[in-house]
This record gives C-alpha cells, sequence and structure tokens, in this order.
C-alpha cells in the first residue's frame, strides 16, 4: 500500500523555539508550545493545506504531571493525517488556546476534552459541558479520577477472576449503587442548581429584532431526549422565529455509557465487542477502525482472505445502514413504515450473513488483531453471492424506483439544509455529507487501508449540498459498494484468516496509533497510546456521528423547524456512537 | 379465542345457540381485550430498540399479537418497553414518562443493560438496570435479546396479564389508581428521592472517618 509522500515542511525549523518534534519512541508528530498554538495551526492550515481537523482528544499522563491534547488533521485533496499536540501541566486549572478559531469543526470535541478532563480551552465561543451534566463533580476521564464500581485499574480482575468467585458490585460500593458523594454531603441542604442554566444562558444571546415595528418574542422549543424522530435519545433546542429556526443547540449525552473509561480498563481485545456497541446498525465496520491502529502499532501484517473479508463484510454493512437510513427517513417524514419495510426485509438478509459468520446478528465480535476471527463457510459464501449477484441489484432499483421520484419526497428534500463545501470542511464534516457538498474526499482513495486500492469504484460525488443530493449521493454509494463486493467475491482466495494464533492478550509496543477507516456515516478514527502494558493508556474514539453534528446549527438557521427533522436524519447520527 | 378456551366450563349451551353464545367470566374476557391490544411506548434508548424495531418489522411482525402500535406520547401506551442502556443523565426522563402513563401498565426490561447495567454497568453514567426505579413485569436476556427473543417475552406478558383478575388489580382498588416513582435528579451524582437519609447517613459517616484520620495525623 502506497501513502503519498509526507509533507516535507519541517515544523521545528519553521517555527524554532515554538515546535519541537515528538521524540518520544513510538510517537511522531509535532509539539507545539501552547502559546504559539493558535499561531502554528493557522500556518498548519493555510500554508500547508491541512484544511480540515478531524481529531481532537486530551490524554491525562499522569506520572508525568501533564495533560497533553492531540490534534489530527487533513488535506481534503488525500493524503494521511498530520499529527501534533499541545501540553499542559497538570495543575488546575488547565488551560490551553481554543482551535475553534482555525477550525471551527473542533467545538464539540473540544467541550468533550473539557468535559472529561477538565481542560480550559481559551477562547472557545461556548465552553459547557457537553456529555455530563453541569454540577457532575469531576471530570471522569482522569487517570486518578475513580467510578463507584471502581475495582482495579485494569482487568482481568482479580476478584472475578481465576477462583471465579462473583461478587455483586452493588455490595463493594460505598453508597450501595453506582453513585458517590463527597464526605458530608447532605441532599437536603444542597442547592440545586439548574443544570439547564447554562444552556438557556446561551440561547439568550440570541436577541429578536424589532421588525415593521413590531417586536415578536422567540420561542424555544425542546425535542428529545424522548421524540419520536430523533432516533434515540438526542435532544435539541431550537430558538424560533415564527417557524424559522434562530438557533439550534444538540444536547446530548443521554446515552454516555462511557465506552473510554472502561475502554481503558479493558484488555486490548476485550475493547473489540464494545466497539460493536458504538454504532450498533455497522458493528462490522466499526472494530475494523480500531483493529487498524493496533496493528499498526504492533506491525502485524493481515492475511489475504482476511482482508478480502473484511471488505466484503464492510460493504455489506454499508448498504444495510444507508438503505435503513432511507427507511428511517421517510418515517420521520409521515410515510409510516412502508419504506422502512422495504428496507429491513433486505437487512434481514444480509444479517443472516452476519449471524452465520459470528454467531450474533447485530453485535459480531468479528475482527482480530490480524485478521479476523472465523471464516466464511460455503453454505454463507453461497447466500452472499446470491446476495451480491442477483438479489440486491434488482432490489435497490425496486426501492429507487419506489422513493427517489416521489413528488412529495423531492419538494421536501429540494434545496433545504444546504451547506456550502467551504463550510463543510471547516466544521469538519465527513463521510457522504462532505461528498454531496461536491468534495471528492473518501478515506478509502485518500488514505486507503486494506485492500481497497485492488479494486474499481468510483467515488459518487453530487454538487447541490441540499438533502436531495444527500439522498441520491447514498444511493450511488450503495451501486459502487455492489461493484466492490462483486470484485471482491471474484477475486477472494483461500487461505489462514488469522496472522498468527489467536490469543487473549496482546503486549502492544509504547507509542501512539491513530486509525481512521470510511465507515458509512464517515470517518471513524481511534486514537490509542499505549504504555506496554496490557490494557490501552488511552482509547479515544473520534466518531462521524459526533463530529457531523456540529454543523447542525449551520444548516438549520433559517430554516423551517419542521425540516430540521429531515436534516437531522440526513445527518445520520445513531446515538450509540453519537454519546458513546 | 377459541369458543372452547373461552367458554368457561359447568354451563350447558343450548345446541342451537353453539358458536353464537358464550359463556365465560368478566376476567377472562376483560384479559383478552387487553392482552391482545397491548400498545408499546415508541422509545428507544440504544441497541436493543434496534432489534426491537426489527420484532416490528415484516419477517417477526408483532403486530399480530397487537404490539404494533408504537405510541410516541406515555399517556397513550400501555407498555414501556425499556430498550437499551439506561444513564443517568436519562433516567429522571424516563421514570417521568413512567409516571405519565396510565394504568394498566407494565415495564418490559429489554436486554443486559435495562435488566442490570449489561455490559457497561461499571461505567460512571450509567444506571445497573431499570428495576432500581422502576418494577419490572418481564426480563429479556440477551445483548441485544434477538427478535425471536422479545416476541417470547411478550408472549409471557401475555401470560401475565391472562393471571391478572379484575377484583385484584390495583388500579379499581379505592384510593389512587396508580403509584408514582419519585423522580430521581442530578447533583454532584444521581441523587434517588427514595435513598436521601442513606446517602446522608453515609456521607456524615465518611465526613467522621476523615476528621479522625486528620487527628490521628495531627
Ligand atoms: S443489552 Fe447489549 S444490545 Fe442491548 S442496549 Fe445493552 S449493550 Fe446494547
Amino acid at each position: 500500500m502506497t501513502t503519498p509522500v509526507v509533507e516535507a515542511i519541517n515544523l521545528a525549523e519553521k517555527f524554532p523555539g515554538k515546535v519541537t518534534a515528538d521524540a518520544r519512541p513510538g510517537y511522531s508528530g509535532w509539539i507545539i508550545s501552547k502559546e504559539n498554538l493558535v499561531e502554528v495551526a493557522t500556518f498548519i492550515r493555510d500554508e500547508m493545506g491541512y484544511d480540515a481537523l478531524t481529531n481532537l482528544c486530551a490524554i491525562d499522563y499522569l506520572e508525568q504531571k501533564m495533560m497533553e491534547v492531540t490534534y489530527q488533521v487533513f488535506k481534503t485533496t488525500g493524503g494521511p493525517v498530520l499529527t501534533f499536540k499541545a501540553q499542559a501541566e497538570r495543575v488546575d486549572p488547565i488551560e490551553i488556546p481554543s482551535v475553534v478559531s482555525v477550525w471551527p469543526g473542533a467545538e464539540l470535541q473540544e467541550r468533550e476534552a473539557y468535559d472529561l478532563y477538565g481542560i480550559r480551552f481559551v477562547g472557545h465561543p461556548d465552553l459547557r459541558r457537553i456529555l455530563m451534566w453541569e454540577g457532575f463533580d469531576g471530570y471522569p476521564m482522569r487517570r486518578d479520577w475513580k467510578e463507584a464500581f471502581y475495582e482495579e485499574d485494569a482487568k482481568p480482575l482479580k476478584s472475578r477472576w481465576p477462583e471465579g468467585k462473583h461478587k455483586l458490585a452493588e455490595t463493594r460500593a460505598t453508597f450501595g449503587d453506582n453513585v458517590a458523594f463527597k464526605p458530608g454531603f447532605d441532599p437536603d441542604k444542597w442547592i440545586p442548581s439548574d443544570p439547564e442554566e447554562l444552556l438557556y444562558a446561551t440561547l439568550k444571546n440570541y436577541k429578536s429584532e424589532v421588525k415593521d415595528g413590531i417586536k415578536t418574542d422567540h420561542v424555544v422549543v425542546n425535542m428529545g431526549p424522548q421524540h419520536p424522530s430523533t432516533h434515540g435519545v438526542f435532544r435539541a433546542v431550537a430558538v424560533l422565529d415564527g417557524e424559522i429556526v434562530v438557533s439550534i443547540k444538540p444536547v446530548m449525552g443521554y446515552l454516555h455509557r462511557n465506552h473510554e473509561k472502561i475502554g481503558e480498563r479493558n484488555t486490548w481485545l476485550q475493547n473489540i465487542p464494545y466497539t460493536d456497541r458504538l454504532d450498533y446498525f455497522n458493528s462490522m465496520y466499526n472494530a475494523w477502525s480500531y483493529a487498524l491502529a493496533v496493528e499498526k502499532m504492533m506491525g502485524i501484517t493481515v492475511p489475504e482472505r482476511a482482508e478480502y473479508i473484511r471488505v466484503i463484510m464492510g460493504e455489506l454493512s454499508r448498504i444495510q445502514n444507508h438503505l435503513i437510513l432511507f427507511g428511517m427517513l421517510w418515517n420521520d417524514l409521515g410515510s409510516y413504515f412502508t419504506p422502512a419495510l422495504y428496507a429491513f426485509e433486505e437487512r434481514e438478509l444480509i444479517l443472516d450473513i452476519f449471524e452465520a459468520v459470528s454467531g450474533s446478528r447485530m453485535m459480531c465480535n468479528y475482527y482480530r488483531f490480524g485478521g479476523v476471527v472465523r471464516d466464511i463457510d460455503e453454505a454463507s459464501m453461497k447466500k452472499i453471492k446470491e446476495l451480491v449477484f442477483d438479489r440486491l441489484p434488482g432490489k435497490i432499483e425496486e426501492i429507487d424506483r419506489l422513493l427517489s421520484e416521489n413528488e412529495i419526497f423531492v419538494s421536501r428534500m429540494k434545496g433545504v439544509g444546504y451547506l456550502s463545501p467551504e463550510d463543510s470542511i471547516a466544521y469538519s464534516v465527513t463521510g457522504p455529507n462532505l461528498r454531496a457538498a461536491g468534495v471528492p474526499y473518501d478515506i478509502r482513495r485518500a488514505d486507503p487501508y486494506g485492500i481497497y486500492d485492488r479494486f474499481e469504484f468510483d467515488i459518487p460525488v453530487r454538487h447541490n449540498s441540499d438533502l436531495l443530493d444527500r439522498y441520491h449521493l447514498r444511493m450511488d454509494e450503495i451501486h459502487q459498494s455492489l461493484r466492490i463486493l462483486q470484485q471482491a467475491l471474484k477475486q477472494i482466495t483461500e487461505g489462514p484468516v488469522l496472522a498468527g494464533k489467536p490469543q487473549y492478550t496482546h503486549r502492544v509496543p509504547v507509542g501512539e496509533a491513530y486509525g481512521r477507516v470510511e465507515a458509512p456515516k464517515g470517518e471513524l478514527g481511534y486514537y490509542v497510546v499505549s504504555n506496554g502494558k496490557g490494557n490501552p493508556y488511552r482509547y479515544h474514539i473520534r466518531t462521524p456521528s459526533f463530529v457531523n453534528i456540529t454543523s447542525m446549527e449551520k444548516m438549520c438557521v433559517g430554516t423551517k423547524i419542521a425540516d430540521f427533522v429531515a436534516i437531522l436524519g440526513m445527518v445520520d447520527i445513531v446515538l450509540g456512537e453519537l454519546d458513546r | 379465542m377459541s369458543n372452547n378456551e373461552l367458554n368457561s366450563p359447568g354451563y350447558e349451551i343450548p345446541e342451537e345457540l353453539e358458536g353464537k353464545v358464550a359463556i365465560t367470566t368478566l376476567d377472562k374476557i376483560y384479559n383478552f381485550g387487553r392482552r391482545s391490544s397491548v400498545w408499546p411506548m415508541m422509545f428507544g434508548l440504544a441497541c436493543c430498540a434496534i432489534e426491537m424495531i426489527a420484532a416490528q418489522a415484516a419477517r417477526y411482525d408483532m403486530a399480530r399479537f397487537g404490539m404494533e402500535v408504537m405510541r410516541p406520547s406515555p399517556r397513550q401506551a400501555d407498555m414501556m418497553l425499556v430498550a437499551g442502556t439506561v444513564t443517568k443523565k436519562m433516567i429522571p426522563a424516563i421514570v417521568r414518562l413512567y409516571n405519565q402513563m396510565a394504568e394498566p401498565k407494565y415495564v418490559v426490561a429489554m436486554g443486559a443493560c435495562a435488566s442490570g447495567g449489561g455490559p457497561f454497568k461499571e461505567g460512571y453514567n450509567v444506571v445497573a438496570g431499570i428495576d432500581k426505579f422502576l418494577p419490572v413485569d418481564v426480563y429479556i436476556p440477551g445483548c441485544p435479546p434477538t427478535p425471536q427473543a422479545l416476541v417470547a417475552g411478550m408472549i409471557k406478558l401475555q401470560e401475565k396479564i391472562d393471571k391478572q383478575s379484575i377484583s385484584q388489580v390495583r388500579w379499581y382498588k379505592k384510593g389512587a389508581d396508580t403509584v408514582e416513582t419519585p423522580i430521581p435528579f442530578l447533583g454532584p451524582d444521581l441523587i434517588d428521592p427514595r435513598h436521601i437519609p442513606e446517602i446522608k447517613a453515609k456521607a456524615a459517616e465518611l465526613a467522621a472517618l476523615a476528621a479522625a484520620a486528620s487527628e490521628t495525623v495531627a
């Protein structure tokens, strides 16, 4: 696999005293002194051409008494990511300048780092907690913060193994449940602060104007967390002028399941089933990126057949993801269940294959470092071939004919939710929505992984950047996925599906790695750090749903509130991944 | 329901009326009506909700049991299917939704998370099972339970409904017809109003310990 030549500019020479190369063994990229962060970041964007920020996350180096924020940026013209870091002493208040002014897509990610690590991003326009609630005690992702059910730093836990005796966590916890309070805490004397206060204070910044001599008030409307069209427990708070959206803020965390904290206690391998539960529509794609990152650090080469199997499962997964999106979108638009039933019919057939190879319909737990866990048996192979060559092409046509020309659908979608290509890039939008804005960026081509460079396929692009184009683009992608699948099924050869022997524990060399794939919803990345022990020191998941939602407000402002449902549907969020 | 199932034995029906008249108990006819039209609340929390949707779709088709009318409003729903991980941030909303449902109401915990925290039990934002707050009628194991398992769980719920008697059920008794669960709230951590005395006592105990420890140091 050839990756384009890495940038020749030596930042350390360009900015002496401000930038140094990250020389820690296993690490790469640049360390930028935090005073000069914005200056150097602007240079990286404007002069070096890294126009999009993809990942931003904090790492707590407890022993080194240091907090680090790492940034991954990429060029929308292709090539690998560039990594740089900013460090601060681990003494509260920890402050690091915000890069929102350079890459607006950093907004929610900085809020996340603030929420979980307590890093204040100076210059951030709206720094509030995002996943936990305002008033929650502590910054839970810090290495020295322990949850109520804490047992040990790393699994496997001694209490459950090897004797196998189990003790209910509730019997161990101080307060008999998964809660913890400070000594002397008195619920009766405690004065409840309003967790929503900061949110509403932000909304007050949108002042109504006097129009034609009439002063009208804005209305604040809450949608969710229990709302049928938010696809789970997503909440949005909109400020409306009549029917028109003035501002809309996502409120999330209602499904924050602490993947990262649990992931840092798990062994490397134990995280694979957890990745299934991120984007639970695409468990066959999620672990790929994690496996890539770990394989990079361990230097494993994946056997041929396993690479093909990964492509086959991944593309099948992409097809069913897009189908479900169509079905659910139509549901939201009011066509109750008919298109969804068409979508679910095909999805069931694809899930049958997943179940046959992995044992579970949805939570496949199928990837391993260095391959996949099980080969595809003859019967399943036959089923896949039937599906890919005979059934799906016709069925996709049928769904296309049923939906695409529908007049009501077209008039609801056309011209709605526009986001310019420049804004899409600035807000770190990835995946189908970026390509529907005319930017032909697909990691499968731009920074190839696996064996995608062997197949002939097009990266579909549309140019209007409205909902209709986003819909058509996904339809095009399904056709391309079928093309890839057909080639993969013809080329696949016999052979082993796992490099080396199956293992439970892995020794991952010290260092860091960022693995990224083009998941059906956009870029899915894992930033992992190893300190040579049996479990990750840092396990960060950069999910497309979470980052893509940054641009939601931009798309909604000026449209009618009713269109919000369609716009949100087209962002294609899934809550497991949004809140992690 | 067939004639045989519906008829309570012991009464002779004249031949010419057979097939036209059935003699039965009020309980049976009452439960027959309820068990055949259990409207679930349209309410998905996490991954399990996707299998719930799959169970509604063509292949498994919960409509066969009268359970296809998903209501987004709690006031129109008979059953709350808790399909997914319950988080601390979400639980106040869930309890409020439950309180808004009219009797008779049922709660089904679908999957490992809703039953006991599941794979995320140790998480700092996770509630280890919905039964810490709401009375659960049926637990469905699995992660996620397959649609078949969900259907089996629903049949169990129907069996439970069949066993209820109009003279016993709480919603026809004197007094308040529904039990409300106090709504938990978000403080420094999740606070369950029913546990306030325990929290207070424990926190005071911790404070005393800390004071004693600092005294010995001094
Ligand atoms: S039980 Fe498993 S499938 Fe269901 S919500 Fe929990 S993690 Fe997801």
